[in-house]
């Protein structure tokens, strides 16, 4: 099958700076696909190269199978949710999301009928006579989806669009954004920088660094079975374990992960384990984060809220399945 | 450690008291904002309200009172025969020609103002930035005759342009210009061409400062987000640039137009002998003595500018404000 969007060895340098550096990509139509990574990884250019707001220093982009290099962003059937929404402040909100086809010059009662039904699948009806000024920033949002939406983009790309709401509204927006993608089959290009984002909407994720990419995986995969210390570290913060403790529990000389969860604090008296000392405890609600210190090795646990704990200075021991060690790809 | 420091210093007063005269004089301004306001407003709101607007009304006045034609006094009297006076085919051609010469160079103006001001918004940074300010500005600091008078050099016959086309062999295309009617005349330092040259250039700044303003505050990613849904470079400027750009545009227009309408020094030197609305200001209240017929002349810029501000408020200019 044709990948909707494919990079190869992609890069685009701002004069020394490598924000994109050799990437290879493919993003299989109608999936969720989530770039995540830190500011400043290249993620966001990323983006921009597919929309045509940047072009490539060496690489080729190819959309559907047609080379994008050289294409402006008014000729590409993307559409992009900003990160701001870049909602037009002299428009209303109709004509705002009539934007596209109005200057595509589809007819004034065509184009305001398809806005209309926009509005409606993002639970905006009858929003249409309003400014952008007088709508809150999640509704705001939703229009910035309904304008990009009425286009009918084969890619719609988000740039970290629910970075500016709050928690409650985020977790809302979460939800029906991967229904709204299930129910309309296009294939969505999202960017974030929160893991726990990427992790619960995405089919797929792509990991960046420094320009680069680290891991391309189903969120299982990325979680589960980092390949690098970076993405064990950035992706729900992985214990990760040098090469010599590493090679004590399974024999070969590796860096490995450990999910904090996967850890059982014990007493010290209870015998077989790593020894260690409970440094602190953070009640997180649901659960209680430990940061333990095993003979100058920091780690941390999740446990379940009201588990009986020692201590914070005492004396633990530590255990774990072998399974759950994850040895990583990097080399010692 | 650093609780020890903090302890070995005087511990202060929970509350300390207002200290003096000065002391007691901001806690009032802080206690009651408005009183602060209130001086900082007074000396300004003297000035335009009783200096400026009463100057107006006192001109206003003026245009409703004739002059006796035979001993030349004023008669105090109200009338309407002066603005009368103002409807003789002489003083509507002067009225007309005054209009027509504001509203091309207003413009002239925006469309030579529009990609300096775009220039400067969205490209200009660092010293390109400190030098797009000079150079709007420097012409500011020079005397306004000095420039002028540089002009009537410049487009005089036997000045630098003519000079200039000769080398290129273009002369031709400056005498069929000069050769138009209305337009044209002995040498563009004696022609409307040459009046509006140096009005357009005069009055760029005030065209191109507030242009910037307004482009300086539109975001670029709404440019980004036009041309993602799918508009070309020319439907963004129409559909998004223009309109937010707009209220710009029509704040410098207010000083091109009205600035061109009262302006009687530039008609004067660089120009034919037809008279403009200032020049006949000038006259009237100088040589000819009739003030009455002056101040109405000066009421016709005021009530054109209401009109066009009225008219640019109809048309959505301000909705972007």
């Amino acid at each position: 099958m044709t990948p909707a969007v494919s990079f190869q060895r992609v890069s685009r340098h701002f004069g020394s700076v490598r924000a994109v550096d050799a990437v290879d990509l493919d993003i299989v139509p109608g999936e969720f696909f989530a770039m995540l990574g830190p500011s400043g990884s290249g993620k966001t250019t990323c983006l921009r190269l597919i929309a045509g707001f940047e072009q490539p220093t060496a690489g080729s982009i190819s959309i559907f199978g047609e080379r994008a290099e050289g294409v402006p962003p008014y000729r590409r059937n993307v559409n992009t949710v900003f990160q701001d929404y870049a909602l037009f402040p002299h428009l209303n909100v109709l004509d705002n999301v009539a934007y596209g086809l109005m200057v595509k010059r589809v007819g004034k009662a065509e184009r305001h009928k398809a806005a209309e039904e926009a509005l409606s699948l993002v639970r905006l009806p009858g929003y249409g006579a309003r400014r952008p000024g007088q709508l809150s920033g999640g509704q705001r949002q939703r229009v910035a989806l309904a304008r990009a939406l009425v286009n009918q983009p084969k890619v719609l790309l988000l740039d970290e669009p629910l970075g500016a709401l709050d928690l409650k509204l985020r977790e809302n927006m979460q939800e029906e954004l991967k229904s709204l993608q299930k129910a309309l089959g296009i294939t969505f290009v999202f960017v974030t920088h929160d893991q726990g984002e990427a992790l619960s909407m995405a089919d797929r994720i792509a990991v960046f660094n420094d320009g680069k990419i680290m891991q391309i995986g189903t969120p299982e995969d990325i979680y589960q079975r980092p390949s690098t210390r970076f993405v064990a570290d950035f992706v729900g913060s992985s214990n990760v374990l040098p090469p010599d403790f590493v090679q004590r529990y399974s024999g070969q000389h590796r860096w490995g992960s450990l999910r904090p969860e996967s850890i059982r604090v014990g007493r010290a008296a209870s015998g077989e384990g790593v020894a260690a000392r409970l440094v602190s405890t953070n009640y997180l609600g649901a659960t209680t984060r430990l940061a333990l210190d095993a003979d100058g090795l920091k780690l941390h646990a999740v446990v379940p809220a009201g588990t009986a704990l020692p201590a914070e200075g005492e004396a633990v021991v530590l255990t774990f399945n072998r399974e759950h060690l994850h040895l990583m790809g990097e080399p010692a | 450690m650093s609780i020890v420091a903090l302890n070995a210093n005087p511990i202060p007063a929970i509350l300390p008291g207002s200290g003096g005269l000065r002391g007691a004089l901001s806690d009032l301004f802080w206690r009651r904002p408005k009183v602060l306001l209130l001086l900082m407003l007074l000396p300004p709101v003297l000035w335009l309200g009783i200096v400026y607007i009463g100057s107006l009304f006192a001109l206003l006045a003026q245009s409703f009172f004739s002059i006796d034609e035979f001993s030349g006094l004023i008669n105090r009297q109200f009338t309407l025969k002066t603005y009368g006076d103002l409807l003789q085919a002489a003083n509507l051609d002067i009225i007309l020609r005054t209009v027509t010469m504001a509203a091309l160079v207003t413009l002239a103006s925006a469309i030579v103002a529009f990609p300096i001001a775009y220039y400067a918004a969205r490209y200009a940074r660092g010293r390109w930035k400190a030098l797009f300010y000079l150079g709007v500005m420097l012409p500011l600091w020079s005397s306004y005759l000095v420039k002028i008078y540089a002009w009537k050099l410049i487009l005089a016959k036997e000045g630098i342009l003519t000079w200039l086309l000769t080398k290129l062999h273009l002369l031709w295309l400056l005498d069929a210009w000069l050769s138009l009617p209305v337009v044209g005349g002995n040498s563009l330092s004696v022609s409307f061409t040459g009046t509006f040259i140096v009005f357009v250039y005069v009055w760029l700044p005030f065209m191109i400062l507030p242009v910037q303003a307004a482009l300086e505050r539109v975001p670029g990613n709404l440019v980004e987000a036009s041309s993602d849904l799918g508009a070309s470079p020319g439907q963004t400027f129409r559909n998004v640039l223009f309109p937010l750009a707009l209220p710009g545009i029509v704040a410098g227009s207010i000083f091109t137009f009205s600035l061109t309408l009262g302006d009687y020094i530039i008609p004067q030197i660089i120009g034919t002998s037809r008279l403009f609305i200032g020049q006949a200001v000038y006259s009237q209240q100088g040589t000819a003595g009739n003030i009455p017929l002056a101040a109405a002349f000066t009421v016709v810029p005021i009530v054109i500018m209401g009109f066009y501000l009225w008219g640019a408020k109809r048309m959505g200019a301000f909705d972007a404000l």
